[in-house]
């Protein structure tokens, strides 16, 4: 049977990786290779790796660390960030990265997930959308530049609209992060992600939240996601890997054995 | 001063297509040494060829007829292992479009392996299969030496081969479909052995250690 991935992100800032809280005030976890070997190793499943200064500054990264990234490890891993074309994926995959995930250059040419769906396969195209609920109106609205909180704004798109949208124009896969949730370790936002799965016929991946064992649990459960993302857990070693894959098996969800 | 490669062991053909050095860096990790060329001479001397390949079956044989390589890898005699789409492509052919396109495309490919390439028949499950599943059966080829059915690999695809008498290896996402097919020389993976963690390096160690012989033993039908 399929297994639920568990996928730990590291957000990347200058060739280290960083987190922050709610997108902001990053702090250095470490070094990028170190680090994905040992997710590798601990039992992953795949790695996510948000360039997450890249699309808000404009300039170009230094992506040699993609290449150092594969020769290293043996799971499947996406870059993302600061991908605004066939030859910036092309530049990527070709270092060795399985799949690339873009977020705001994909709101301002939509048109641009079916020319990279078309070129390189539909596989390895991942729409990273980043959500606010916003409490007021009671809607769930898509954000952009989520990198850089001076740039950070919403769009005029609806979540589920756009996810919608996205999965139409070509992408494999949806990588939903709640921004309510990140950084905070209170839960996925079960909520939103069951009617994200309602209206994404690609595997859908959940984002934002995760603070213990047992909301890993409840956004498969729950929302049916088909990989759940998370990252200080992971880097501050609240979570195990192997402890969590242990737990949900004896919940009955299928995962892979570390 | 340039070094013109004129032999390699191991090679991997350059088919244009985007996952060459996952490949190559999954081949060095495990310590063997491998090139990654289109040269003709290079590919027909090589004791073991491995053919990658992501995308679309219809885009990756226009790179190789661009390439001028298909009767080339057609006449390869020794052992030759596909990846995902290298897989598909020693099919007759591959059907792209989807299941309920009924103008759908048939791409001719390599015709090394007697079966044909259609969509994954998921009933429902969502597409593409994407992540990591189970074997179903396994049979004794020797590039399965050491691989059990419930064993997980890496899969990411839409389409497939139907379980066939080339069938060595199956797994079922919906319906069951071939997850390893061969044919005298040529063995071909759906999922990406490179990217399937320690049993996929198994897989591969297996091919690079695998003795030609060994391919003309008899195999116990699934």
């Amino acid at each position: 049977m399929l297994a639920r991935r568990i996928i730990p992100c590291l957000d990347v800032r200058d060739g280290k990786v960083v987190k922050g809280v709610q997108f902001r005030n990053h702090e250095i976890i470490g070094d990028i290779v170190p680090l994905a070997k040992k997710y590798a190793e601990a039992g992953a499943d795949e790695l996510v790796f948000y360039d997450i200064t890249a699309s808000s500054d404009g300039r170009v990264v230094d992506k040699s660390w993609v290449s150092r990234i594969a020769e290293v490890i043996d799971i499947p891993f996406c870059v993302a960030g600061g991908i605004k074309s066939e030859n910036d994926a092309k530049e990527i995959l070709m270092m060795g990265a399985d799949k690339i995930s873009i977020n705001s250059p994909a709101l301002r040419d939509p048109d641009l997930i079916t020319r990279l769906a078309d070129v390189f396969g539909q596989q390895c195209i991942v729409v990273g959308v980043d959500s606010f609920y916003n409490k007021d109106t009671d809607e769930y609205q898509v954000y952009q530049f989520t990198g850089d909180e001076k740039r950070t704004q919403q769009t005029g798109w609806n979540t589920f609209d756009w996810i919608e949208k996205v999965v139409s124009l070509g992408a494999g896969e949806i990588v939903l992060n709640c921004m309510n949730q990140d950084g905070v370790r209170q839960g996925y936002d079960i909520e939103q992600l069951k009617q994200a799965r309602a209206k994404c016929s690609v595997p859908l991946i959940a984002s934002g939240g995760a603070g213990t064992i047992e909301h890993f649990s409840d956004v498969y459960q729950q929302a049916d996601v088909d990989g759940a993302l998370a990252a200080s857990v992971f880097h501050k070693g609240i979570i195990p890997i192997k402890d969590l894959k242990t737990y949900l098996k004896e919940q009955n969800i299928e995962v892979r054995p570390c | 001063m340039t070094k013109v490669m004129t032999s390699a062991k191991n090679v991997i053909v350059d088919t244009g297509c985007a996952n060459l050095y996952s490949v190559k860096f999954a081949i060095e990790r495990l310590g063997f040494e491998v090139t990654i060329t289109d040269d003709v001479t290079i590919i027909q001397q090589a004791e073991k060829v491995i053919f990658p390949g992501v995308g679309s079956a219809k885009h990756a044989m226009k790179n190789i007829k661009a390439k001028n390589l298909v009767t080339v890898l057609q006449g390869l005699t020794q052992p030759v292992l596909g990846f995902c789409l290298g897989m598909q492509l020693m099919t007759e052919s591959s059907t792209e479009g989807n299941s309920d396109d009924n103008a759908s495309n048939i791409v001719p490919c390599l015709n090394l392996i007697p079966t044909n390439v259609e969509p994954l028949k998921a009933q429902g499950n969502r597409l593409p299969h994407m992540g990591w599943n189970t074997l179903t059966q396994v049979s004794n080829h020797p590039v399965f030496k050491g691989i059990s059915e419930g064993d997980y690999f890496y899969f990411v695809h839409s389409f497939a081969a139907p379980v066939s008498e080339y069938t060595i290896a199956s797994c079922e996402y919906g319906s069951t479909f071939s997850a390893a097919i061969a044919k005298d020389n040529f063995i071909g993976c759906q999922f990406h052995p490179e990217r399937s963690s320690a049993l996929g390096s198994k897989i591969i160690k297996n091919f690079l250690e695998l003795d030609s012989t060994e391919l003309n033993q008899e195999l116990v039908n699934l």
